[in-house]
């Protein structure tokens, strides 16, 4: 039998990433829920397959979840106290789409509660930690994700962007971590950040699997009603129009961002230069107000976002009730974790009579600002090239008593999801003591193809170790 | 911008918050840092800037004002709540 144009299984397949599931699980922590049921979905494809039934493009291949996801596999918890219990009746429609192709899910991925954060640290059910040392953070909020790939658990995991939640920690593990351009990938069925930055992308090992994922997951969707016509299937693949101008930021190069990354960076432009490649340097002065707005804009919407956890409808309810409104208080000051109760007063904050203007309306102004400089950008450069983030995995515990430290992780991450332009983590090498560096390839609206051509050109593939079976060939959806 | 117990208390209030004493000090030094970082702002010029609110590229969807098939039954909904009588989910009285 063959999947992926191997003589595989499909319950080969998810039989050998359940059990590195769970080999991994106790010192890692990738998980918030192993799906053991899995494997008969694995038969049921193998079935399929003996029948000469069609199968789709992604049959047998499993994968990790992010437990913001709703699906009726597990609970959908969202690392969040609050969410306990919840057993989702309705499926998201990315997951809807990947099952439909016929990929197999093996767990939900570990996150930070609610996705706020940039180490993992703030999930309700303890940190995930770093494919290379156990001692320091995953990044997040997507942690489990990029972990569960790094590790080799999983071809692919689904991760959500809001801030820097894919690109971050798929820079940490040294792998590849896509977020599409906004309104690529419907939201339906995901739980809610920041509606009007949230993106849904992926964590693989190859940068060339982005672009099956891509063509599976695109399109409008009638229950996400800022969801994108497909514009994927039909845009450029970059042969066409190859890549020429690389621009690159004067300000990120600075003393805040670690000397090994700045390195990389400075040893990637040369290759590129090497390779025929253009390099611009730019200025950007509004993206360093990017962190200011977004720590404004992003809380604005989590606290409205985020009120709709009550204890009445679903999930968690204190034991301390009473009247209803103390049902509400208790539920929500037992159920949320320390950051998402600051993010939430901090979005009422700005949203109060009196600081409205000076803060929310101000940052929404900055937005303009930002958006526009990316469209001048990219009238002079194709592509970007900057780094993910300030700092390689640092050590777990460093910032979790400092949030503006813990939020200087996402400086150079956030301004893509402001202006909602795609871009990607790419691996490009490791530091001294063997922790991973990523760089990011950023793009203008609607160029997601094209950058996934141009990452796949440039950094090739991830091998995670030699014993790394499911490194699965799915390129060009060949099966 | 002082931010002091007062204000705790009173953006607990907005966000539907019990918080314990401990928590109320510990927030008072973590919001006061936060909003001192996004103050920060006030050094971009935005004189003559148009707010953005999205970055959807799109006008407003419209569709038929009919009942579409939903994904989840009332009793799946339900089941989801831990107090229910008569098909209905119960709270303690409101008024």
């Amino acid at each position: 039998m063959k999947i992926a144009g191997k003589d595989q299984s499909a319950v080969e397949l998810v039989k050998t990433a359940l059990e590195k599931a769970h080999e991994y699980q106790k010192d890692y922590h990738v998980f918030t829920w192993i799906n053991d049921a899995a494997l008969k979905r694995a038969v049921e494809i193998d079935e399929k397959i003996v029948r000469g039934e069609e199968v789709g493009r992604l049959a047998g291949v499993p994968y990790a979840l992010k437990d913001n996801f709703l699906s009726r596999d597990g609970e959908t918890t969202a690392s969040a106290h609050i969410l306990e219990g919840f057993n989702s009746p309705i499926t998201a429609t990315a997951v809807q789409k990947l099952e439909a192709e016929g990929a197999i899910m093996i767990g939900r991925t570990n996150l930070d509660a609610f996705a706020h954060g940039s180490s993992t640290e703030n999930s309700y059910y303890g940190p995930t930690k770093n494919s290379k040392d156990l001692e320091r953070v995953a990044g997040g909020s997507s942690g489990g994700s990029a972990v569960a790939v790094a590790l080799g658990i999983v071809p692919f995991a689904t991760g959500t962007d809001t801030g820097g939640s894919i690109r971050q920690p798929a820079s940490l593990n040294g792998v590849f971590g896509l977020k599409p351009t906004y309104g690529t990938i419907s939201r339906y069925g995901v739980v809610a950040m920041a509606s009007s930055t949230d993106c849904i992308g992926f964590f693989t090992r190859k940068a060339s699997d982005l672009d099956l994922l891509m063509e599976i997951c695109a399109g409008q969707d009638p229950k996400d009603l800022t969801s994108l016509p497909d514009y994927y299937k039909g845009s450029s693949n970059g042969f066409d129009d190859p890549v020429k101008k690389i621009g690159i930021i004067r300000d990120f190069d600075n003393e805040a961002v670690a000397p090994e990354i700045r390195q990389a960076l400075r040893e990637k432009v040369d290759e590129l230069k090497a390779a025929g490649h253009e390099i611009i340097e730019l200025d950007m002065p509004a993206l360093k107000h990017a962190l200011a707005a977004y720590y404004i804009i992003v809380p604005a919407e989590i606290s409205s976002n985020l009120s709709r956890h009550d204890g009445i409808r679903y999930g968690f309810r204190s034991e301390d009730a009473g009247d209803l409104s103390r049902i509400y208080q208790n539920t929500r000051s037992e159920g949320f974790m320390p950051e998402n109760k600051r993010r939430i007063m901090i979005g009422n904050f700005v949203l109060s009579s009196g600081f409205y203007d000076a803060y929310y309306l101000k940052a929404a102004k900055a937005r303009t600002l930002i958006i526009k400089e990316y469209e001048k950008a990219f009238e002079q450069c194709d592509f970007l090239l900057t780094p993910v983030g300030p700092s390689p995995a640092f050590k777990l515990g460093e910032k979790t008593h400092d949030p503006v430290a813990m939020y200087l992780e996402d400086v150079m991450s956030v301004p893509l999801n402001l202006a909602g332009v795609p871009g990607i983590s790419i691996p490009v090498g490791k530091t001294e003591a063997g922790l991973d560096i990523g760089l990011q390839l950023v793009g203008p609206r609607r160029s997601d193809r094209g950058l996934i051509r141009f990452a796949t050109q440039i950094a090739g593939e991830v091998q995670v170790r030699e014993d790394d079976s499911l490194d699965i060939n799915f390129e060009n959806g060949e099966l | 911008m002082e931010v002091n117990q007062d204000t705790i208390r009173h953006l607990a209030d907005l966000s539907n918050f019990a918080l314990t004493t401990e928590e109320s000090i510990s927030l008072v030094d973590d919001i006061k840092e936060i909003v001192n970082y996004i103050s920060k702002l006030d050094e971009l010029d935005t004189t003559g800037v148009a707010p953005t609110y999205q970055v959807f590229e799109m006008d407003n969807i419209w569709r038929e004002d009919e009942i579409l098939n939903q994904d989840a039954t009332p009793d799946e909904l339900l089941a989801l709540t831990p107090t229910v009588e008569r098909h209905q989910i119960k709270v303690p009285q409101v008024l």
